[in-house]
């Protein structure tokens, strides 16, 4: 018996022990790993690690919506307009070296520089008119075709109601000369330009592998991609990373001062975190709003909060009882403590909303009219029939899945609880059923947020109109119509926007939606990342990025041989 | 032999039509569409998008049409991402999984078959006890948890790994911990159940009684018999880890096939979601042909039928 | 054979069944009257690991049910002044983000988290006892195609079918219950199966058809009675399996509406924020782990004491 025993003892010792090696093993492989942070030998050589929330639906500009996307694809191809590195306001010159416009703001003629494709193509005046052209195709199908509506003739061909693309206002005076002829005045049209809609793509390189209404042209693939902007694509790992170098063609490329960056789609915000603290990102998409007060204060110079152009509020549906009382809905907007909210829930230095154009509009302050003001909203309330929340019917908010949209139904649930006493559920669904149930009309109150696409105010009344695709709610004023419509052929800047304030005064007293904050851009950033400004749209021109200590290469034009000072600098170590 | 593997190769072709006519008309009847966007759409550029992708056609005439592509190799544009077809997308992310998954199977097997042997050699002794909850571990906590646990510990901490990303070996570390610490509880399950079953069998305890020493009846006598079980398992496992783990693959930022499972299905990517779905249930049909052939290979008693 | 069937967590989330599963189970395991229960409680009673599961599980269930009603907060009462505060006297558990009381939470995401893997288990136990037995019983074609389908249904993707099944029944907790329930019967359906074949050729079950009683009732009188060993079994092993399933899909946030939350819910709360306020994650995990650490050892145990063969010693 004994023997036995000690049999099995061995033999255990012996498993114990195998199991150990392989332990050891492991954990032998993997300290083989520690290095210096990935962060400072990108930064030593002029490559920013980029972590840019999601895989990009693709990359051509016709065929894409989201801000990822905007991310590369503005450091790749580069349009009529460029982004100025810290003023909104100020139209950069991209591919038009000048432009010019009648004293209407109607008729706009853009002068093209000398610029080259990446295929060695010059950049000309009518591919601009094919890339509108193209996307304003019907049957490529670009959701942004509306922001072209703007343009004479646009929304007929867009919508099939002619087949000539003459008819539309844009011409090649010549090689190098663009004419564009709008539906009325917009002296903000340079502006609007930045947006990537507006953006060329080389004909040329789009004929090759499809039509001019072909969705699954596969031009803007890796191995086709045809760009014109201070960086090319070299990679595109799905789901892990794209890279892009610099272009040493693009017009402008001794202000380039990167060599390269790198875009990485990361969706989980924890993970991106631990890449950031882990040496691996040099930016972040994002911050978990718990873990902002914390960053403030133990690393400030890397927590980053900037204002942004966005809205946050709920949409609500005016044909449904008891919403389609007024009183009702500005009860509801009365009875939420903004401060408190975004002191305490979403903690990220968001503005609390006062009205539906956020904050950041030069010339144009925010409405006051969505203020905290609890008696007045049980006032209200009581007078529309629910003294007192008395028999206030069973309703709901919609929101779409994402923890931070949870905790602030949860908190206003409450603060309607306390202050009007009535219960408002939640009800959570994934994206595309919440939208199709918003889009339907199906929902009682629904969570929504819109960022401006132009620093406006039109960029955001204007989805309020009767009918308009965003508004949503069912709700509508011929008055509010009126005025956005002929606001937009105002004289001067300063009599539109007394138009577009008392339009949206109109709406905020029928208080179809409730505001409740205005964004932030909240995300960490490498210290040593220069050149990088807030902005009210987050579009930062990536041309002129550059890392404190950085490796400096010359740019590759003609003549210039590389310093010896370019070594030496490479061994200093990075600050 | 061939015979068998012909018969069953018929029927693996009949659980994949049906497998593809249950999810293409699950997938057709359920809410949301892959072209909803949060801006608003012009019901004229609406209706070209699903013109394009035969949308506007009723749902037998698309699936029959979906069918006859398959049947030419062609499954389909992603609806969802632009200029990349379903075959791309998983051409360029199963390697991914196919690469995690095997290593976090061999985790699992290093780990959870020694557990599991030991535990059932002990049984209900401390030493069944603590490996069988060691290994239960994996099973207890989300993969959720254990994933930015080890990223927090490893990576940040004591900083020996990197966090997360998939650029080399190094890389591959946490991810098929995670994973493997996940199905070795599993493994550790059935060896344990396995070698109790031929521990308790007459002829072991003639063996004994004739003083044969336990190391031999535990190693040459119960061992193959008893890892029946696992092998058994092994084949829906293999198949199960190498098409991916959407929790793992996000937290430790893997390019692999599990994220699509999820982003398929969020995005009613609905042509992806049918690659996907095929891919799969050619795995498990395949693998379970192997375990099928391992099994008879393993146990002479049983014959291919 | 033992059964060394695993329950399906989610296609390719999860490891998968092993498709032979549970081979002929039940066949050395025919009830001989209360003996074998009796026999199998004495060999659970020594297996010390599963009797200190039964007892910690039960003790869990208890403070879920009872606890509520004991703690003197709301689990919907917020104080954002207060915030996330760590465990103090007044709140022993802490408070989480929006200042809520997280023991409350924490025993009524309890609630909800055993209700899921309870409704669930049985909702897919109605379906597979039912689904198995009628297959086995009448044996033939009719059992040929039924296990054809069962067969079809493993091949399939749980993860998407899941969603999908969620997207569409999300907005009612009951209906997630069955729609997870819905896929979780398989294995239950061919280890029933199996012991159904086993039994069909005793005796008893053949006089039963002698006496001319009907088919429903032999099913539900005779067969299904004597393979309650191995259900058990399963069953055990299949709450565990589903919470850990709605733990998953709570990360996908396709979990329980709000201001619900289940364990899975809070607990995916408490990983994002796990390195500044520990509280959230510990708690609610802790208590997770030790139901799914008892319901597994549980079954194992389970499963020791109903199979005689292995349990000789």
């Amino acid at each position: 018996m004994r023997l036995k025993i000690s049999y099995r003892r061995k033999m255990q010792m012996k498993l114990v022990r195998h199991a150990v090696l392989i332990m050891l093993l492991g954990l032998g492989l993997a300290s083989c790993g520690s290095r210096e942070p990935a962060t400072d030998i990108a930064a030593r050589e002029g490559i920013l690690l980029w972590g840019n929330g999601t895989e990009p639906k693709g990359l051509d500009p016709h065929l894409v919506t989201g801000v990822p996307e905007n991310h590369i694809i503005s450091s790749i191809i580069e349009g009529l307009i460029a982004y100025h590195p810290d003023n909104d306001m100020i139209p950069a010159p991209g591919m038009a070296e000048r432009w010019e416009h009648d004293p209407a703001f109607t008729v706009w003629t853009f002068h093209l520089r000398d610029a080259k494709w990446t295929n060695g193509d010059p950049v000309l005046a009518s591919d601009f008119v094919y890339s509108w052209q193209r996307a304003l195709t019907p049957e490529l199908g670009n959701q942004y075709a509306e922001i072209f509506y703007i343009m004479k003739g646009a929304e007929a061909f867009n919508k099939v109601e002619t087949k000539d693309f003459r008819t539309v206002g844009v011409k090649a005076l010549d090689s190098k000369t663009l004419q564009v002829t709008l539906n009325g005045p917009a002296p903000y049209f340079p502006n609007m330009l930045k947006h990537y809609s507006w953006f060329p793509v080389n004909p040329r390189a789009v004929e090759a592998y499809g039509s001019i209404g072909d969705r699954q042209n596969s031009w803007s693939k890796l191995e086709n991609f045809v760009g014109n902007g201070p960086f090319k694509l070299k990679k595109w790992a799905t789901n892990q990373e794209i890279e892009v170098v610099r272009n040493p063609t693009y017009w402008d490329a001794k202000t380039v001062k990167l060599n390269g960056i790198r875009f990485f789609p990361i969706e989980n915000a924890g993970t991106e975190e631990v890449m950031f603290r882990g040496g691996r990102l040099h930016l972040t998409n994002t911050v978990l709003n718990e873990k902002v007060p914390i960053f403030k204060k133990k690393m400030p110079d890397q927590m980053m909060i900037e204002p942004y152009l966005g809205n946050y509020y709920y949409k609500i549906n005016t044909e449904r009882k008891p919403f389609d009382d007024p009183r009702v809905r500005k009860a509801l907007t009365l009875a939420i403590d903004r401060q408190l909210l975004v002191d305490k829930v979403t903690k990220g230095g968001q503005l609390p909303a006062t009205g539906f154009v956020p904050a950041g509009v030069p010339g144009y302050p925010p409405s006051d009219r969505a203020a905290f003001h609890p008696d007045e909203a049980r006032k209200l309330l009581a007078e529309a029939g629910y003294p007192n929340g008395k028999g206030f019917p069973k309703t709901e908010i919609l929101v779409n899945t994402l923890e931070t949209h949870r905790q602030i139904a949860e908190a206003l649930q409450a603060m309607w609880k306390k202050n009007l006493n009535i219960h408002i559920g939640i009800y959570n669904q994934e994206w595309k059923v919440y939208l199709d149930n918003m889009k339907g009309g199906n929902y009682d109150m629904a969570r929504a947020g819109w960022i401006g696409d132009y620093v406006d105010p039109s960029s955001f009344l204007n989805i309020m109109t009767t009918g308009n695709g965003n508004n949503d709610t069912n709700w509508g004023d011929p008055r509010y119509d009126a005025l956005i419509d002929d606001a937009q052929r105002a004289p001067d800047e300063k009599t539109r926007f007394a138009m577009l304030r008392e339009a949206e005064q109109i709406m905020m007293d029928a208080m179809p939606i409730i505001p409740i904050y205005f964004y932030t851009r909240v995300y960490l950033k490498d210290p040593r990342l220069k050149g990088w400004h807030p902005k009210l749209l987050d579009n930062h021109p990536v041309k002129y990025l550059y890392f404190d200590g950085q490796r400096v290469t010359a740019p590759k034009t003609a003549g210039s041989a590389p310093k010896p000072v370019s070594t030496a600098s490479a061994t200093a170590p990075a600050q | 032999m061939l015979k068998f593997i012909g018969k069953r190769f018929l029927q693996g072709i009949l659980v994949l039509i049906g497998i593809y006519a249950l999810t293409f008309f699950l997938v057709a009847s359920t809410p949301g569409s892959p072209f909803s966007s949060e801006r608003a759409m012009q019901p004229e550029i609406l209706a070209q998008i699903e013109a394009f992708y035969g949308y506007d056609k009723p749902v037998g005439e698309r699936f029959l049409t979906s069918v006859g592509n398959i049947l030419h190799g062609d499954f389909g544009p992603s609806a969802v991402y632009a200029n990349r077809t379903v075959t791309e997308i998983i051409a360029e992310s199963f390697p991914v999984s196919l690469k995690l998954g095997s290593i976090s199977l061999l985790v699992a097997l290093l780990l959870g078959i020694p557990a599991g042997i030991l535990a059932a050699v002990k049984k209900n002794t401390w030493l069944d006890y603590v490996p069988m909850s060691t290994a239960m571990a994996g099973i207890c906590l989300p993969t959720f948890v254990m994933g930015p646990l080890l990223a927090l510990v490893f990576g940040l901490i004591f900083a020996v790994l990197p966090v997360a990303g998939w650029f080399g070996p190094e890389f591959v570390v946490l991810p098929a911990a995670t994973l493997g610490l996940y199905y070795a509880a599993y493994f550790a399950r059935l060896t344990r159940g396995g070698m109790l079953e031929m521990l308790n069998q007459d002829f072991v305890r003639t063996a004994r009684a004739k003083g044969v020493p336990e190391h031999m009846i535990v190693w040459k006598h119960c061992l193959k018999g008893g890892l029946i079980p696992a092998i058994t398992f092994l084949g829906p496992a293999l198949a199960g880890i190498i098409s991916g783990s959407f929790v793992v693959e996000t937290i430790f930022q893997v390019p692999g096939l599990g994220q699509w499972f999820v982003k398929g299905a969020l995005n009613r990517d609905d042509f992806l979601i049918l690659g996907l779905t095929v891919l799969f249930a050619s795995l498990i049909v395949l693998m379970n042909l192997l375990v099928d052939i391992a099994q008879v290979a393993l146990n002479p008693r049983l014959k291919y039928d | 054979m033992t059964d060394h069937s695993e329950t399906a967590v989610l296609g390719n989330e999860a490891a998968p069944v092993p498709r032979h599963s549970a081979s002929e189970i039940a066949e050395h395991e025919l009830i001989q009257g209360s003996s074998l229960w009796k026999d199998a409680w004495s060999r659970l009673r020594k297996n010390r690991l599963a009797v200190a599961s039964l007892v910690i599980f039960l003790l869990i269930v208890v403070a879920s049910i009872v606890g509520p009603w004991l703690v003197p907060y709301n689990s919907q009462e917020q104080d954002l002044f207060l915030g996330a505060t760590a465990p103090s006297a007044a709140h022993w558990f802490g408070t989480d983000t929006l200042g809520r009381d997280l023991l409350v939470r924490t025993l009524e995401g309890g609630r909800i988290s055993l209700m899921v893997g309870l409704i669930a288990t049985v909702v897919s136990l109605a379906i597979g006892v039912i689904y198995g037995a009628t297959a086995g019983y009448m044996g033939g074609k009719v059992d040929a195609t039924m296990m054809r389908f069962v067969d079809l249904l493993y091949a399939l993707p749980f993860t998407i079918f899941v969603i999908l099944l969620m997207v569409a029944f999300g907005r009612s907790m009951w209906l997630m219950f069955v729609a997870i329930g819905a896929v979780e019967w398989l294995s239950m359906a061919r280890i029933v199966r199996a012991g159904v074949m086993g039994l069909k050729k005793q005796e008893f079950v053949e006089a039963a058809v002698s006496l001319g009683y009907s088919h429903k009732r032999i099913i539900l009188r005779h067969l299904i009675p004597n393979v309650l060993g191995p259900v058990i079994v399963i069953a055990t092993l299949t709450v565990p399996a589903v919470m850990l399933l709605e733990a998953f899909l709570s990360f996908l946030g396709l979990g329980v509406q709000p201001p619900n939350a289940s364990w899975g819910v809070l607990i995916n709360e408490g990983q994002q924020n796990m390195e500044i306020f520990p509280w959230l994650l510990i708690f609610p995990a802790f208590l997770f782990a030790l139901t799914l650490f008892c319901l597994n050892f549980l079954g194992d145990g389970l499963r020791d004491a109903l199979d005689p063969k292995s349990a000789k010693d």
